[in-house]
């Protein structure tokens, strides 16, 4: 199990976004992607469930080309892939027990009970047992991040996309979504690929990183890679010093 | 010599803008009706969307209906004494409460409560990634938000404009016995002076159309909503213009056609 992406080409309108950026998410391994605000991360990862579909180059999970998928296709495929949005895109319609179980519901294959058991369990994991009843505009944004995480791991999915889940949460916060991460992929064997600017938390869960930079991978490579990596570009953007990477451009 | 021609780009780029926006929405009623195989998705959601925009929508509809209904018979008197029989007034009130009124201010007060609605609520879905969310979830966001919208439009705008159309004829009739010389048979006799069965088809035949028109636009511009709060906005502004647009266009459409 694999998510493989090669040679992947986005624009919108006149904007090139991604110009061939590659990377590999291998069976049970967290893959972090990293990359400066607006340089394509989420886009990156909207085409692994197809809601992008690109321009050039192409997306294989499970050796399948997933804009080559008929609809009842990429459904079953999405049933195997959790996401995690950035700010939780949780239904403000909706408890967070309806949130959570939505995907279950459309699975079919449990009953109310077990739907039901399965959604305190997630929340539970998450930290937040209790806030079944709780609508979204109830909680805090840290919260609903949370509780976005829940909805995703609720259908027990061999691949998880987190974008951005650490981002804007207190420290303990962080840890505890860490070492959630850490445990889906150590214990279940989830693959999974995490955008984040959080390099603490990156070097926490990543077993590979690839860092996309003008449209390309720039870097892919193991965290002991990365850290002892010469390009400028690199160094500059794990070490938080812009002017190595304007000396390099 | 361009400034010459700047009426004529700018008279282009409006009708390519139209005719883009006529196609898009025609895909997306095509893509609609394909959506409508997943039974198992919608079905259960439509119940809750026909008390949304029916149920909620009666009292605005019989609100507009009863005053109209009071206004139309004391302007029927106004224009009708000394020259024709009162009882006219019944006539006037139920012809044009049933083939015109009854149906247009209905389709346009729902246009603003029910598309003005549909558009700010996907809209709003749009921005925050919740139609994302939905499609990552492997539910056809088209089946889940768009069918039990535009289904019930369909079924309720109809309902609704029946109740509107008696309440308008029962404010007419109070208002005629009770503010003008005229008995509760005149009115009546007035009333089924020139009635036919086909002036109900006609009404509600209309109010189906303004019922698609003004659910579909909605899901449409909400659907196609870009950027935030704004965006939402504009969405939300359009979809109450353009359907009231389209119920007027209509309303002449049908009066082609089928009178």
């Amino acid at each position: 199990m694999s998510i493989v992406i090669e040679d992947l080409h986005k624009s919108f309108g006149k904007k090139d976004v991604l110009t061939g950026f590659s990377a590999e998410a291998r069976d049970g391994e967290t893959l972090v992607i990293l990359g400066g605000s607006g340089s394509g991360k989420s886009v990156t990862i909207k085409h692994i469930v197809g809601l992008l579909v690109p321009d050039r180059g192409r997306v294989l999970v499970d050796g399948q080309i997933v804009a080559e998928l008929s609809q009842e296709e990429l459904f079953a495929l999405r049933r195997r892939v959790g996401y995690v949005f950035q700010f939780a895109a949780l239904f403000d319609s909706m408890t967070l027990a309806e949130n959570v179980g939505l995907g279950l519901r459309r699975q079919r294959s449990s009953s109310d009970a077990e739907i039901h058991e399965r959604v305190s369990e997630c929340l539970a994991l998450v930290d937040m047992e209790g806030f079944e009843d709780r609508y979204p505009s109830e909680i805090s944004g840290g919260q609903r991040k949370r509780a976005g995480i829940a909805r995703a791991i609720a259908t027990k999915p061999d691949y998880i996309l987190y974008d951005e889940p650490t981002t804007g949460l207190d420290p303990v916060t962080k840890a505890m979504i860490d070492n959630l991460i850490l445990r889906l992929s150590e214990e279940l064997g989830v693959t999974g690929i995490v955008i984040t600017h959080d390099m603490d938390s990156a070097f926490r869960v990543a077993d590979r990183f690839a860092m996309l930079h003008e449209g390309r991978c720039r870097f892919y490579g193991t965290p002991d890679e990365i850290r002892t990596a010469d390009d400028p570009v690199v160094r500059g953007f794990i070490e938080g010093r812009p002017e190595l990477m304007e000396n390099a451009t | 010599m361009r400034v010459l021609l700047q009426p004529f780009v700018l008279i282009g780029r409006g009708v390519t803008s139209v005719s883009a926006g006529i196609g898009a929405w025609g895909l997306l009623t095509a893509r609609t009706v394909g959506a409508m195989r997943h039974l198992d998705v919608w079905v259960r959601l439509l119940l809750p969307q026909m008390a949304r925009v029916g149920v909620d929508s009666v009292p605005i509809a019989l609100f507009i209906a009863m005053f109209t209904g009071i206004v139309l018979s004391l302007q029927a008197s106004y224009t009708f004494t000394g020259a024709i029989p009162l009882y006219f007034v019944g006539v006037l009130v139920g012809k044009t409460i049933m083939l015109e009124l009854g149906p247009v201010l209905t389709g346009l007060a729902l246009s603003g409560r029910v598309g003005a609605n549909i558009a700010a609520e996907l809209g709003t879905m749009r921005v925050t990634e919740q139609i994302d969310a939905l499609e990552t979830l492997a539910y056809p966001p088209l089946a889940y938000l768009v069918v039990p919208r535009v289904i019930a439009g369909i079924i309720m705008f109809p309902l609704i404009t029946a109740l509107a159309i008696g309440m308008g004829i029962f404010a007419g009739w109070a208002t005629a016995i009770q503010l003008l010389d005229m008995t509760s048979a005149e009115f009546i006799s007035g009333l089924m002076l020139f009635f036919v069965p086909f002036d109900v088809t006609f009404a509600l035949v209309k109010a189906t159309s303004f019922g698609f028109i003004v659910t579909s636009l909605g899901c449409f511009f909400g659907f196609n909503t870009r950027g935030g709060a704004e965006g939402v906005g504009s969405s939300t502004t359009r979809a109450v213009v353009v359907s009231s647009m389209v119920i007027l266009v209509l309303d002449a459409f049908w009066a082609i056609t089928l009178l």
